[in-house]
C-alpha cells in the first residue's frame, strides 16, 4: 500500500509560492463574521508539488476504465468513448463561454443545445426534451415531477401510486418514493416479462404511472408493450421509459411509438459520454405534447434563427439544476450523434445485440440461463450451479479482476439468484469477447478443480478481497491520525 | 431448514410469535440466508397503524435491500432498537432478533399463516 497523502505530510512543506503583491493584506475579520472563522487551522496535508503529482498519478493508475480494458457491467453500457467527443467539447467557443453572457454572444452554444434536443426527440419519438437533468435518476425525478404536475393540473389528486416491475432498476422505486409516490410492484411472469394480469389488477385510478425499461433488466424485450400501454392509459395513468437500456433499441424502435409519455436517456450510457468516475452524467428527459407545459426551465427557443433561453412557462416544475445542464457532456453526446449519423446509430444497437447474444451463446451451458434463449443488448446468468459447489457469484466476480476485467453487475436483477448481468456493448471486437468467454470458462473450471483460487480472489490487485460487510456495518469515512 | 416449532410463518418469509394480542415479528432463517450479510435494519415507527401486506420496514444487506411485509394488521407497539447498532443479529439469531411487536387488530389473520411444517414445504418448493 502506498502511504496516504496525510501520512507523507511534513509541517511547513508546501507546493506553492505566491509572487509579491501590491495589494495590502487584510485580516479575514474584515470580510467574514467572527463566528464563521475557524479557530484552529484544518489538518490539511502539507506536501510539495512532486508529492501531489505522485499522489494523483498513483491514484489514477489504480483506476479501471474502458480505456484500459473490457468492462461488461450490465445495465451500465460501458462503451468506448470516442476521443473526437472530447476534441469537440474542448473547442474554444464551447469551453470559454460563461452562462451569464448575453445571448447574442453565445448563439453557437445555444444552437448546439437546440439541435441536440431535436435529434434526441427524433431518436426517442418524443415532442420536446429538457437537457437539464444531471444524470439518469435526476431525469427520473424530473419526469415523475412532471407526471405529478400533469395530474394535479387536471385536479386529479388521488393518483398517489407509481407501479414498478420487480425487475426494475433500483432507481425507479427510489425516484418514485423521493417524488412523494407510493411504490407498487408488478410481478414478472415465467418468461421474465411484466405479468399482464397482475398489471391489470394493480392498475386503478390511483395510479399516476408505470415506470418501465424496455428491454428490461433481464435483457428481454417487453413484447406486450402496446397492451401494457393501453392498460395504463385506459385508467388515466402515464408511461415512463427508463432509458438505461436504450442502447438495445437505438434507431430500431422508439419509446414514443411504444406509447411512452415520458422518457429519460442516459447520455453517459447510450451516447458515449464518460461514465462512472469519469462523469458527470447527463439525463435528458423527453415528453409528449400533453406534458410540454411542465418541462423544467429554462428551455432553449428559436426565433428567426436566433436562439434564446425561455423562462416564461407558468406550469413548469421549475428549475432543477443550476444553469443549463452538464453542458460539456451534452456537447460530447451531440458530437457522437453527428459522428455516427443515422446509419451508424442503427449499427450501434445491431452490434450491441449481436455481441451480447454471441457471449451468451458461448457460455450459456456453463451457467444457468433463467430466462429466454436469446437476448437484447445484455443477458443475465445465474451462478447457482457454482454456488452449490461452494463458489458464489461474488467469488467469481472477484476472480475476474485477476484476469484484468471489470466484473459484470452481480446480484441484480433481484429476481434471479446469484445473478450475473453481462453487457458487452457494441464497441468490443470478437477477439475481446472470445478472450472473455475463455476466462469465464476457465473460472468455471477452477470452481471444480482449484476452488481456493476463486474463494480467495483477487490475488493480483493492489488490495486483496475487501471486507464489504464490515465496510457497510462499521464504515470509517474520514482519516484519523 | 432451521425452524422453531410454535412459531407461525408467512409466505414472504416472516415469522410470528403470538403472546396474547401481541405478535413479535421477524424474518426467517431462510430469508436471512437469501439476503446475506445484513448491514442495516430500518426500525419501524412505534404507534404506526399497519395493515397486513404493507411494508413494515426495509432490511439492507451487502447484496440488496428488501422490504419486510407486515404479516398482520394492527398497531406497532414495540420496536427492537438494538438492531440499529447490531443489524448482524438478524443473521446470527434470526428467531431472537424480532423487528417489531404488533398489537393485532384481527386475530383471524393468524389462520392465514403457515405452521413450521407447511412453511418448510413452501421453502422447498421455492428452491
Amino acid at each position: 500500500m502506498k502511504k496516504l497523502i496525510f501520512e507523507i505530510s511534513q509541517p511547513g512543506r508546501s507546493a506553492f509560492s505566491l509572487p509579491p503583491t501590491l495589494i495590502k493584506e487584510q485580516p479575514l475579520e474584515n470580510y467574514l463574521p467572527k463566528e464563521l472563522i475557524r479557530k484552529e487551522s484544518a489538518p490539511l496535508p502539507e506536501v510539495s508539488e512532486v508529492d501531489v503529482i505522485r499522489h494523483f498519478t498513483h491514484l489514477s493508475q489504480r483506476n479501471f476504465g474502458v480505456d484500459q480494458g473490457f468492462y461488461p457491467l450490465g445495465s451500465c453500457t460501458m462503451k468506448y468513448n470516442p476521443k473526437i467527443n472530447e476534441d469537440i467539447a474542448r473547442l474554444n467557443g464551447f469551453v470559454n463561454v460563461h452562462p451569464y453572457q448575453p445571448y447574442n454572444t453565445t448563439q453557437g452554444a445555444l444552437k448546439a443545445l437546440y439541435h441536440l434536443e431535436l435529434l434526441l426527440c427524433e431518436i426517442t419519438g418524443m415532442d420536446q426534451m429538457t437537457l437539464q437533468p444531471a444524470a439518469g435518476a435526476h431525469g427520473e425525478m424530473a419526469g415523475l415531477m412532471m407526471i405529478k404536475a400533469y395530474h394535479e393540473a387536471k385536479s386529479d389528486h388521488k393518483r398517489t401510486k407509481i407501479i414498478c416491475p420487480d425487475s426494475a432498476h433500483g432507481t425507479n422505486p427510489a425516484s418514485a418514493a423521493i417524488s412523494g409516490f407510493d411504490v407498487v410492484t408488478v410481478h414478472s411472469n415465467d418468461k421474465g416479462l411484466v405479468d399482464i394480469n397482475d398489471l391489470k389488477e394493480l392498475m386503478d385510478d390511483q395510479v399516476a404511472g408505470l415506470m418501465l425499461t424496455n428491454p428490461n433488466t433481464l435483457g428481454l424485450f417487453e413484447e406486450e408493450i402496446m397492451e401494457i400501454a393501453t392498460i395504463v392509459h385506459e385508467k388515466g395513468g402515464l408511461l415512463y421509459y427508463d432509458g438505461a437500456n436504450a442502447n438495445a433499441i437505438l434507431g430500431k424502435v422508439r419509446p414514443g411509438d411504444m406509447g411512452f409519455d415520458v422518457v429519460h436517456l442516459n447520455l453517459h450510457k447510450t451516447f458515449s459520454t464518460p461514465h462512472g468516475g469519469g462523469g458527470p452524467g447527463s439525463g435528458p428527459v423527453g415528453v409528449k405534447k400533453e406534458l410540454i407545459p411542465y418541462l423544467p426551465i429554462p428551455i432553449v427557443k428559436e426565433n428567426n434563427n436566433e436562439f434564446y433561453l425561455s423562462y416564461n412557462h407558468p406550469l413548469t416544475i421549475g428549475k432543477i439544476r443550476s444553469f443549463y445542464g452538464n453542458f460539456s457532456v451534452l456537447i460530447k453526446a451531440y458530437a457522437y450523434i453527428l459522428t455516427m449519423g443515422n446509419k451508424g446509430l442503427k449499427e450501434v444497437s445491431e452490434n450491441a445485440v449481436l455481441n451480447a447474444n454471441y457471449v451468451m451463446s458461448q457460455i450459456k451451458d456453463d451457467f444457468i440461463v433463467p430466462f429466454g434463449t436469446s437476448c437484447m443488448h445484455e443477458f443475465v446468468l445465474s451462478g447457482q450451479l457454482q454456488k452449490e459447489k461452494g463458489a458464489s457469484t461474488l467469488d467469481m466476480a472477484k476472480r475476474l479482476l485477476d484476469y484484468g476485467y471489470h466484473p459484470p453487475t452481480i446480484y441484480f436483477p433481484l429476481i434471479v439468484k446469484e445473478a450475473m448481468m453481462i453487457e458487452p456493448t457494441e464497441t468490443e471486437g470478437k477477439e475481446t469477447l472470445d478472450e472473455f468467454i475463455k476466462v469465464m470458462k476457465d473460472i468455471v473450471a477452477e470452481v471444480d478443480k482449484n476452488q481456493s483460487l476463486v474463494h480467495n480472489a483477487p490475488h493480483t490487485t493492489v488490495v486483496k478481497r475487501l471486507d464489504e460487510v464490515m465496510a457497510a456495518r462499521k464504515p470509517i469515512v474520514k482519516y484519523t491520525p | 431448514m432451521n425452524l422453531v416449532p410454535g412459531l407461525l410463518y408467512s409466505k414472504e418469509h416472516e415469522w410470528v410469535k403470538v403472546e396474547g394480542n401481541d405478535a413479535y415479528v421477524g424474518i426467517t432463517n431462510y430469508a436471512q440466508l437469501q439476503l446475506g450479510d445484513i448491514v442495516y435494519v430500518e426500525i419501524p415507527e412505534v404507534d404506526d397503524n399497519i395493515k397486513k401486506g404493507e411494508v413494515l420496514c426495509t432490511v439492507e444487506s451487502v447484496k440488496t435491500a428488501a422490504d419486510v411485509f407486515s404479516p398482520l394488521s394492527g398497531i406497532i407497539t414495540k420496536v427492537n432498537e438494538e438492531l440499529d447498532d447490531e443489524p448482524e443479529k438478524v443473521n446470527e439469531q434470526p428467531y431472537e432478533a424480532w423487528l417489531a411487536v404488533i398489537t393485532m387488530s384481527d386475530l383471524t389473520q393468524l389462520d392465514e399463516l403457515l405452521d413450521e411444517k407447511a412453511y418448510a414445504k413452501y421453502c422447498e418448493e421455492e428452491e
